[in-house]
């Protein structure tokens, strides 16, 4: 027997939320409840195990190779577990012309991690255009966004309280 | 998370950003929220579709497809369910109006969503959030909730007998789930791969956030009102994201007549450039429109205006690029995206995109080969013609986004990219570019 994936209050809440969002699509269409569980799931753990998406296939009923390929078509699931702390810094086009390329740099330098690569603390990636281009240049931790980032004062600031 | 600075100028659809609570249902009242729904509610379906072909509302999403027109299609005798979906995916590069639109205002969506619904015969809809606006969907999500409290969503709509519901869905880092069919495939809950159906198989019609967003104002002020503001071919005024090397990059309001110089000039607007710095060239609708040079910028953000100069209004994301910018290496970035983020379904545009990468990095790297210019053209060639004709040799139009800025940047700045094969360098030094922050 597996463990469980979840901790029973953890399953209670899970299931009591899948449950409210599959009201909100044909009954026969269970399966377009996909995104919203896996990101639960993903709230919840952090990433998206094997055991997971099993288990999300199941409520689903769906087989667990959908659950899969659609956790490994989004670059916001992570079917392997990342760093505590993922940082995606946008260098599409107007980012780049407002200095990320610079501010990459710096961060590869900062957190000890080349871009594209990571340890148990952090992932640092790439990321495509985040609609803050008028706002540039910016990047995301664990999906809080940053814009503005100018000076590297306000980039260390972000990073000040996390530990 | 803070909200985003509000822009100087401000009618038609930014009127109330930047004031107090304006994302709040009171404050949207006050401002006469939910009118235009009453009005609508009124109506016959098709004269609501009728006032709306009338506006000469197009879509604001890229395609610039009338959206009177678009209404018109679903067919009313069909027994099965209708839907409606609202692109809030807003991922092409440049972009970044919708989401003042959901930051802001995110009633004056709903009340167009409700509109919308109701001239078409659907009971559900699905807005449709980029995974990563995790703000924007707090806040629509919070709006839904009071739609729903004040009676705008649910078994009546503002007591009419008109069954809506209105749900939000988050997508997860893929810009392809922008692309209409992909978006559906998305909301269905698969990879969005673009295919051709309606969602759950249903008569379905996709909108634009913006576009939505312009529906309620039509219905209080009358489509000639609407029409009048715009061309004759495109009413209303635009929300274009300025951005890149100006002064003040933003999104603004304009009217259809405005040129890109003005934009990118103009006091209300970019406040010109950098000192010392010129314009050198500019993309004037989200990274997939064809490059334009400075000497092509005294042109009107319209869509038939920049149609003429064989590139298009798009997304209406203006991105500035100065004299100091190498095209190559901006090219090879708009491109990596393109690479990155393919479906993979056709041939040509997953295997092109990423060769073109390749091309390009080589060349700006200086290890670019005289043939390389050649096989860049064929590739892209292969992938969508040039000039835009429509859909190229692909399922969907991503291959046309990333076929387009290769050729237009590779004709219209040949030189620099013979350079950099004949210098075997970058001539423009050392990057990461650093014109802008301190980051040695
Ligand atoms: C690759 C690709 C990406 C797209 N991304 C978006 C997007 O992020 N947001 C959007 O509104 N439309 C996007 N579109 C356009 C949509 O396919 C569609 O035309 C639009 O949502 C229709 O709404 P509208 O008529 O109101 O403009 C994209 C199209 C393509 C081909
Ligand atoms: S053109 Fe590209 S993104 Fe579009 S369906 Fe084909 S492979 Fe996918
Ligand atoms: S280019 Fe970075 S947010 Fe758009």
């Amino acid at each position: 027997m597996a463990d469980p994936v979840f901790s029973p209050d953890d399953q209670k809440l899970f299931d009591s939320r899948l449950a409210d969002i599959l009201t909100r699509y044909p009954a026969d269409r269970k399966s377009a409840a996909m995104l919203p569980a896996l990101r639960m799931m993903q709230e919840i753990l952090g990433w998206c195990p094997p055991e997971g998406l099993r288990l999300v296939a199941e409520r689903l009923e769906v087989k667990p190779e959908r659950a899969y390929e659609v956790a490994s078509f989004y670059v916001m699931f992570h079917t392997e577990k990342p760093g505590k702390y993922v940082v995606d810094v946008c260098t599409n086009l107007s980012c780049s012309l407002r200095g990320a390329e610079g501010m990459l740099a710096y961060l590869e330098r900062k957190l000890g991690v080349k871009a594209g690569h990571g340890n148990e603390q952090w992932l640092l990636r790439e990321a495509e255009c985040l609609a803050s281009c008028g706002t540039a240049p910016c990047l995301q931790v664990n999906e809080d966004h940053h814009e503005n980032l100018t000076t590297r004062e306000k980039v260390d600031a972000i990073f000040a309280n996390l530990g | 998370m803070t909200v985003a600075p509000a822009p100087a100028v401000q009618t038609v659809i930014s009127e109330a950003w930047g004031q107090p609570n304006s994302h709040l249902i009171s404050e949207y009242k006050k401002r006469g929220g939910y009118k235009a729904l009453e009005k609508a509610l009124a109506m016959e379906p098709t004269a609501i579709t009728d006032e709306i072909k009338r506006s000469n509302l197009r879509g604001r999403g890229g395609a610039g497809f009338p959206t009177g027109l678009k209404w018109s299609f679903v067919p009313k005798d069909n027994p099965k369910p209708k839907y409606l979906a609202v692109n809030g995916d807003e991922s092409e590069p440049g972009t970044f109006k919708d989401r003042y639109i959901l930051e802001y205002d995110p009633h004056l969506m709903l009340e167009g969503i409700a509109i919308a619904c109701k001239a078409i015969g659907a009971h559900k809809a699905y807005v449709y959030l980029r995974g990563e606006f995790k703000f924007q969907a707090e806040r629509v999500d919070a709006a839904i909730k009071e739609a729903y409290e004040a009676g705008v969503f649910g078994e009546s709509v503002l007591g009419s007998g008109f069954k809506l519901d209105c749900y939000l869905v988050r997508g997860a880092g893929a810009y392809i789930c922008g692309e209409e069919t992909g978006l559906i495939e998305s909301i269905e809950g698969k990879k969005g791969w673009p295919a051709v159906v309606g969602l759950f198989g249903c008569p379905t019609v996709v909108n634009n956030v913006e576009t939505l967003a312009s529906v309620p104002p039509i219905m209080n002020k009358g489509a000639a009102w609407f029409a009048g503001l715009g061309t004759d071919k495109s009413g209303g005024t635009r929300l274009v994201c300025l951005s890149g090397t100006v002064n003040r990059p933003g999104v603004y309001e304009v009217s259809m007549d405005t040129t890109i110089d003005q934009l990118i000039h103009d006091p209300k607007y970019g406040q010109g450039m950098p000192a010392g710095r010129k314009v050198k060239a500019v993309i004037p609708g989200g990274s997939s429109a064809p490059v334009l040079t400075a000497d092509e910028t005294d042109v009107a953000l319209e869509f038939e205006a920049l149609k003429m100069k064989q590139t298009m209004a798009g997304s209406g994301g203006v991105v500035v690029m100065d004299d100091t910018t190498c095209m190559v290496r901006a090219l090879w970035r708009v491109t990596r995206f393109y690479a990155e983020e393919s479906c993979g379904q056709c041939t040509p545009c997953r295997e092109g995109m990423p060769w073109m990468t390749r091309l390009l990095r080589k060349i700006e790297e200086g290890l670019g080969e005289p043939e390389d210019l050649e096989i860049l053209m064929n590739v892209a060639a292969s992938i969508a013609p040039f000039p835009p004709i429509g859909l190229g040799n692909t399922i969907c139009a991503l291959g046309d986004a990333g076929a387009l800025p290769v050729q237009s940047f590779v004709m219209k700045f040949k030189h620099e990219f013979e350079q950099h094969i004949a210098e075997k360098r970058c001539p423009h030094g050392d990057h990461p570019w650093g014109h802008f922050g301190d980051w040695a």
